[in-house]
Order: C-alpha cells, then sequence, then structure tokens
C-alpha cells in the first residue's frame, strides 16, 4: 500500500513535504502505529511520539487522512473505505493547529498551558478525614466521561475555535477537565471555577461544532461537559 | 568537553507513579526539585495498570487487617520478599491509599460511600484461613490512569519542576563510588546537561521490553535498571520476570486479572476450567506464576485453543452487559480493538505475557540503593547519593512473585517513603558529591559512541534479535542448557551492540538516537537477567526450571545478587525479621 507522510526536519527542511513510502503489509487489518512502525525500521529518521500502543497514554495522536486519531488504536480499515484494500493512500499528518517539532511530533505546550489554567486538581479546603472522603456511586457517576480523557489533544486541535483564538479560549480538552472538577461532589472551587471562565472567550468561544465529539478516541463528550458549565454560568447570572 | 550544569537538591528520574509521588513529598517541601521525564508524565506506564491498588483500607470487609494482606504477599513472593519491608508496605499502605482520594483519584464506590474493593489473585482472609479476600482498591479498570493523572495534577498545583521529555543517558559518580547526578538528553533539542544533585531518585520502571512478547509499553526499556549496571550497581533477584497470566493472544495488551476477581474464568479447548484442577482452591485466583505455568501447561499438553492450539480462553460473557460495562469497560473497549472479540459475547484470546520485573535495584524501605560490601557475603553498603522505587527497586517487597495490585501500593508507599527520606536528609544538611572534569566525561562516553558510529549493525534489527532471544530462552518454563546457549547469543549481542551504526545523528527530536540508547539498556538487563535465572538453580515463583524443578530452600532462600562488574552470581539474605508480627515461615505454597 502507499503510505504518505508529512516530513519536517528543522535542521534541514526550509520546509515540510510529503514523502510517499511503500509499505508491505501482507494484507493485514494493521494498527497505524503498526504501519509507522514499519517504515521506520527502514528509514530511522521518521519521527512521531509512541508509548502505550493501547490507546491510554495519549502519546500518539496525528491526523489521518484528514482526522484526527490515535495512531495506534486505529486499524487501517478504519481509516477510509479503499485503504486497508490498498486502493487509496494512507495520509499522516501531524496535529493541526499545533507548531512542528519534526514530522509528526507537534510542540503541545499551548496545549498543557490550557489545562494548567482551569486548576486540575481537587480543591478542598476541609481537613481531610482518618479515611476516604465518602462519595455516593450516584455522585461518583457524575464524573464518568470526564476524568478519563488521556490529554492526546485530538479534540482542541481539530476545534476551528482552538485554530483562531488558542491563546484565549481554553479549547474541549481543558474545559472538559474543568467540568470534571465542577462535577465532583469533594471539589469545592465551584465559585472560584466558574469565575476564571466567565469571559467572552475562555469558554463562550465555543461554538458547537463538535469537532471534538467526532474525534475523541475515548468517546468522551466535550461539548456536552461545556454546555453543563454554560448552565452553571447562566444559572450564577440570575 | 564541557557542558552546561544545572544543579537540584533532589533529581527524579521517571514521571510515573513512583517518580510523581516522590517529587510530589518534595515540592511541598520547598526543596529544588527536578523531575526528568523521558515522556510527558500522564503518558508513563503506569497509566496502564487497570485492576486496582491492593491495601487492607477495610471498606468490603471492616475486619480485614493489612497483617492478613502481608501474609498474602510473603506467600506470593514464593517466601524471599523482605518481610520487613512488606510489613512497612501493607501497614503504612491505607494512609498512602487515603492520601490519593484526598488529592482527588476517583476511585469506584460502595453503597456507603467508601472506595470500592475488588478480589484479586492470590488474597486471603485471616492468613490463608478464611477463604478470598477482596483488597484491591478500584477506580473502574483505569486505576493506573487515574492514579498518575491525580499525582501529575498534583505536582501542577505544587510546582514541581517538570523536564519532560528529556532522557537520563548516564549516571556520574566519582572517585568514592558516590553518585553526584545524571547526564540528560533534552529530546526536543539535543542538548546535553549535566544535572548535578545531592540525591538522584530513579523510578524508570521496568524493562519489559527485554522480551518480543509484553504487556509494557514500547517505553520500558530498562533504562534506570542499565544505567546503575553499567555504573558497577548490582542487580537483585532479576532473573524473576512475572508473565501476566492474561495478554491478549497477538497484541500482547494487558486485561486485568480483575477480570477473574470478577467472577471470569479461562477455559482450553474442551470448554474446561482447567484452574480448577491446578488450584483447587482459589482456581483462577491463585498466584499469577501458578495460573499462567498452569495456562502453558494446557498448551503444552495440546488443549490449547485457535488453529494452532497456542491460547486458552477468558470466559466473561456469563458476567452480563451490566457489570462487564461498568466494572470493566476498559477491557471490552481494547478486547474489542485487540482481539476483535465483544467480551460480552465471546471469550478472549489470551496468553501468558512478561509483564512484570520483579527484580531490580537493591533498596531499603527509604529507597536507599545498596550494594554488597566486598568479600562473600558482605554487608549491605548504602551508595551515596541514589535512590530507587517503583518498578526498577527491588526492595524487595515481591520476591519471585508479586501479586495483582500490589505493583501500586509499592509506587505511592515507597515514592513517598523515598521523598519522606530525602527530605528529612536535606534538612539534616545532606551534602553534595563532587564530581571530576572525568567523572563528568566518563559518563559522557556512551553518547560519544553512538554519535561516532559510522559502520554496523542497525539498532531496530539487533533489537528484534535480543528480544527473540530472551523469548525463546528464558520464558515461562526455562531450562539450563537452553539458558546456558541464552546466555552465549547475548554475549555475541553484546559486541555487536557495541558496534552499531545510528544513521541519524541529527540533534532536534531525534528519535533514532532514544531508541539506540535504550538498546544499551536493554541488553543490560537482558544480560543480568539471563545470567541470574542460569545461576538460579530451582524453581521458586516465577523461576521455573524443567532441570531444578523444585524449590530449594536449603540454597537459594535468598536473594540473588548479579554484579556486572565480574558478572558473577552472589546472594544476599532475605530478611526474616518484622518489627511488629511474627515471622512467617516458608511453607509448601499451594493455593
Amino acid at each position: 500500500m502507499k503510505v504518505s507522510i508529512y516530513r519536517y526536519n528543522p535542521e534541514t527542511d526550509r520546509e515540510p513535504w510529503m514523502q510517499d513510502y511503500e509499505v508491505d503489509t501482507g494484507g493485514k487489518d494493521l494498527m497505524v502505529l503498526d504501519v509507522l512502525a514499519l517504515i521506520k525500521d527502514r528509514d530511522s529518521s521518521l519521527t512521531y511520539r509512541r508509548s502505550c500502543r493501547e490507546g491510554v497514554c495519549g502519546s500518539d495522536g496525528m491526523n489521518i487522512n484528514g482526522k484526527n486519531g490515535l495512531a495506534c488504536i486505529t486499524p487501517l480499515s478504519e481509516v477510509a473505505p479503499g485503504v486497508l484494500e490498498g486502493k487509496k493512500p494512507l495520509v499522516v499528518r501531524p496535529l493541526p493547529g499545533l507548531p512542528v517539532i519534526r514530522d509528526l511530533a507537534v510542540d503541545m505546550t499551548m496545549f498543557y498551558n490550557q489545562y494548567e489554567k482551569v486548576k486540575p486538581y481537587l480543591i478542598n479546603e476541609t481537613p481531610a478525614p482518618a479515611i476516604e472522603r465518602l462519595q455516593t456511586p450516584e455522585d461518583r457517576a457524575k464524573i464518568d466521561g470526564l476524568y478519563e480523557c488521556i490529554l492526546c489533544a485530538c479534540c482542541s486541535t481539530s476545534c476551528p475555535s482552538f485554530w483562531w483564538n488558542p491563546e484565549k479560549f481554553l479549547g474541549p480538552a481543558a474545559l472538559l477537565q474543568s467540568y470534571r472538577f465542577l462535577a465532583d461532589s469533594r471539589d469545592q472551587a465551584t465559585t472560584e471555577r466558574l469565575g476564571h471562565l466567565d469571559d467572552p472567550f475562555s469558554l463562550f468561544r465555543c461554538r458547537g461544532i463538535m469537532n471534538c465529539v467526532s474525534v475523541c478516541p475515548k468517546g468522551l463528550n466535550p461539548t456536552k461537559a461545556i454546555g453543563h458549565i454554560r448552565s452553571m454560568l447562566l444559572e450564577r447570572a440570575v | 568537553m564541557s557542558i552546561r550544569t544545572v544543579t537540584f537538591d533532589a533529581v527524579i528520574v521517571g514521571g510515573g507513579g513512583a517518580g510523581m509521588r516522590a517529587s510530589l513529598q518534595l515540592a511541598q517541601s520547598g526543596f529544588k526539585t527536578a523531575l526528568i521525564s523521558k515522556v510527558f508524565p500522564t503518558r508513563s506506564h503506569t497509566v496502564s495498570a487497570q485492576g486496582g491498588i491492593t491495601c487492607a483500607i477495610a471498606s468490603s470487609d471492616p475486619n480485614d487487617d493489612w497483617r492478613w494482606h502481608m501474609y498474602d504477599t510473603v506467600k506470593g513472593s514464593d517466601y524471599i520478599g523482605d518481610q520487613d519491608a512488606v510489613e512497612y508496605m501493607c501497614s503504612v499502605g491505607p494512609e498512602a491509599v487515603f492520601e490519593l482520594e484526598h488529592m482527588g483519584l476517583p476511585f469506584s464506590r460502595t453503597e456507603e460511600g467508601r472506595i470500592y474493593q475488588r478480589p484479586f489473585g492470590g488474597q486471603s482472609k485471616n492468613y490463608g484461613e478464611g477463604g478470598q479476600a477482596a483488597r484491591t482498591c478500584a477506580a473502574a479498570d483505569r486505576t493506573g490512569h487515574a492514579l498518575l493523572h491525580t499525582l501529575y495534577q498534583q505536582n501542577v498545583k505544587h510546582n514541581t519542576q517538570f523536564y519532560s521529555e528529556w532522557l537520563a543517558v548516564e549516571l556520574v559518580k566519582n572517585a568514592q563510588g558516590q553518585v553526584c547526578g545524571v547526564i540528560a538528553l533534552c529530546i526536543e533539542t539535543g542538548e546535553v546537561v549535566f544535572f548535578k544533585s545531592k540525591a538522584t531518585v530513579f523510578a524508570t520502571g521496568g524493562a519489559g521490553r527485554i522480551y518480543a512478547s509484553t504487556t509494557n509499553a514500547l517505553i520500558n526499556t530498562g533504562d534506570g535498571m542499565g544505567m546503575a549496571l553499567r555504573a558497577g550497581v548490582p542487580a537483585q533477584d532479576i532473573e524473576m520476570w512475572q508473565f501476566h497470566p492474561t495478554g491478549i493472544y497477538g497484541a500482547g495488551t494487558l486485561v486485568t486479572e480483575g477480570c477473574r476477581g470478577e467472577g471470569g474464568y479461562l477455559i482450553n479447548k474442551d470448554g474446561e476450567r482447567f484452574m480448577e484442577r491446578y488450584a483447587p482452591n482459589a482456581k483462577d485466583l491463585a498466584g499469577r506464576d501458578v495460573v499462567a505455568r498452569s495456562m502453558m501447561m494446557e498448551i503444552l499438553d495440546g488443549r490449547g485453543c485457535g488453529p494452532n492450539g497456542d491460547h486458552v480462553l477468558l470466559k466473561l460473557d456469563h458476567l452480563g452487559e451490566e457489570v462487564l460495562h461498568s466494572r470493566l469497560p476498559g477491557i471490552c473497549e481494547l478486547s474489542k480493538t485487540f482481539a476483535h472479540v465483544d467480551p460480552v459475547k465471546a471469550p478472549v484470546p489470551v496468553v501468558p505475557t512478561c509483564h512484570y520485573m520483579m527484580g531490580g535495584i537493591p533498596a531499603n524501605i527509604h529507597g536507599q540503593a545498596l550494594r554488597l560490601s566486598a568479600g562473600h557475603d558482605g554487608d549491605d553498603q548504602i551508595i551515596d547519593g541514589l535512590f530507587a522505587v517503583g518498578e526498577v527497586a527491588c526492595v524487595s517487597v515481591h520476591g519471585a512473585n508479586r501479586l495483582g495490585g500490589n505493583s501500586l501500593l509499592d509506587l505511592v508507599v515507597f515514592g513517598r517513603a523515598a521523598g519522606l527520606h530525602i527530605e528529612d536528609a536535606l534538612r539534616q544538611g545532606m551534602t553534595q558529591a563532587e564530581p571530576s572534569t572525568d567523572d563528568i566525561d566518563q559518563a559522557m562516553a556512551r553518547m560519544r559512541r553512538w554519535n561516532e558510529s559510522d559502520k554496523g549493525d542497525s539498532v531496530t534489527d539487533l533489537r528484534k534479535e535480543l528480544q527473540q532471544t530472551m523469548q525463546n530462552h528464558f520464558g515461562v518454563f526455562r531450562k539450563g542448557d537452553l539458558m546456558a546457549e541464552g546466555v552465549k547469543k547475548l554475549a555475541d549481542l553484546r559486541e555487536r551492540i557495541a558496534g552499531a551504526h545510528l544513521t541519524d545523528k541529527s540533534n532536534a527530536f531525534n528519535t533514532a538516537r532514544i531508541e539506540a540508547l535504550e538498546l544499551d539498556n536493554l541488553l543490560e538487563v537482558a544480560e543480568a537477567t539471563a545470567i541470574a535465572a542460569e545461576g538460579r538453580t530451582e524453581s521458586r515463583g516465577a523461576h521455573s526450571r524443567y532441570d531444578f524443578p523444585d524449590r530449594d530452600d536449603e540454597n537459594w532462600l535468598c536473594h540473588s545478587i548479579y554484579d556486572p562488574l565480574t558478572k558473577q552470581l552472589g546472594k544476599r539474605a532475605v530478611n526474616f525479621a518484622p518489627k511488629t508480627v511474627d515471622t512467617f515461615q516458608p511453607k509448601v505454597r499451594t493455593y
């Protein structure tokens, strides 16, 4: 099959280019990461991040035939019709909207800064009991679908609002994280958290485009979380 | 050659659970601390831990007792776990777990609002007399992810100084053998820097990638153990590798023991629940070494599944969709992705897969690295400036076989303990060991070697050959002659790796260079494993030999100590003197 990969080495390339590789997959429905590894066996200069190779560490977010996803859990058969059969090329590019360091590795500083801005940690000033803080299964269920985020950046880098205003709009991943703590019955910083989001950009730049939902490899729904925060902000206002 | 030097009170190498628990302790204390991690911390392998963290917090059973947990752990270790260390881990455990909850870890809950605990292998009540216990605290089947992210969040809160995507390359030690810090490489720019520090803490994890088939992340290349061995630090019980019973056949990805804890069981090609024959009481929840061996026996006796009869099946469908989706959602996802099987409808094909390194850098309960003083059966000697916590350390709480759920406990208990100890030592005026220019230069030799290489075998080919050698010669069942052959192959590989070629010499995000440096570490750990495995002439825990099928307490109720300088195997006494409970005497180990 034909694989077309975005290449850029800051030491030798003046601008990025696409390199085509012919890869023999033996007709197997490999993961995209396996295909990249086959290429790297021959061309050690090909650069990408990877770690767990099972979709939980969030290292290998990339743009695969136009859609953001994790290379390690995206089988060729799910990329696009014809890719597995070799009728259409596999096209791999770095996540859009972030500066490229080299090939498929992007500089994620901006993404991590957004995460840190929402104070992504439990705030509870009450002295802790000798055992755990109690939480009902119902309250615990409220953070299902929120705490599972792996910080792969597939969502934020697929979001047009993030592309336009990465400095001011927090992006879906950070907002999902913010709601993870707003929804946690053990957290006491609701007022403070909402206060930090109550401006025209941080949260309200979300236009409900829902690219984040369609690309999230963990099946999470940042748009819904953003909706919940909006409601909390509105309730606070009245 | 002079390089930039940065100075810290403590440098922690590794951003998994153990490293981030240690860094959190030190960040809170205000000492100047750096955490070096070759990946962004939440990409560390702790994130893959599924089933939970075992600890007697008395939620599922109000009468639970940490001493029962200690008994299980000592028995699970096949009696070469150090009883003072196991005592410390099991007794301090509840405090360390409650702290995690207070930090925000989203544990699953019981109706009473307490932390949910599930049964895991090798767990009992009342010192093996009271039946199966449920002692593993869980956040669904994503406990490692929840734990790692919580620790990262707390480190963000307390302003830990992270050096993310920096690879520690070599220890710097001086003529007195004191550790002065590490040389590390910035992956993004290629800059090499000397991190000078009073305390250097290795929290670098395991090295499962020495095997061709492993549940471990691609980053688990034994970097800390490799650096230690090159610096002359010994490896303890390094022959002890855990093969997890349920790696997904073909892919190697893990499905948690929690599947069996929730009621799943293994079947052979006849649909028989074969563990009833091997472990009549605990059945599928016997120790991992016992279950893995039983599976291999089924396969070798021709009762394996599939066209090649080379795996067995994990049956889960009888648990029902609701239990599977609420308790094991991650497993459902992984099975569909990697085995093309929906556990709600069909059993999952599984095979024992390399999972965990019980051995490592010998360390005490404060994380201080140890070597034996000169002479046979020498006393423990503390290595100034060096600490080891988590999987790279051998404290030893796991002995010859780790119990499920004990690795996450090990991480937080000993990461915390090392942090507390270093904090105290710094307050009392711990001094900086000074290296000479030559000492630093020596630590750069390996980087130079790769940078100057202009011919030789490819890193990828050598890595694959090494992994296949370990897979074929040092697997679940071992045999003297086969291992001797493996040792020879590794000696040959050592020569070829010393002359191997790094083709890409660029600086920016050069992952080819990282893989080359990792290969050196894989080789160190593989060779130590091979020589120690050949040397331990008995079967104990995970180390199972056809030619020495029995446990030999007369000669081998002890740790093995591999000395990298002489490549000889020595012995070190196991601790049988816990402080607050009676010694657990070695017994025949049955489940």
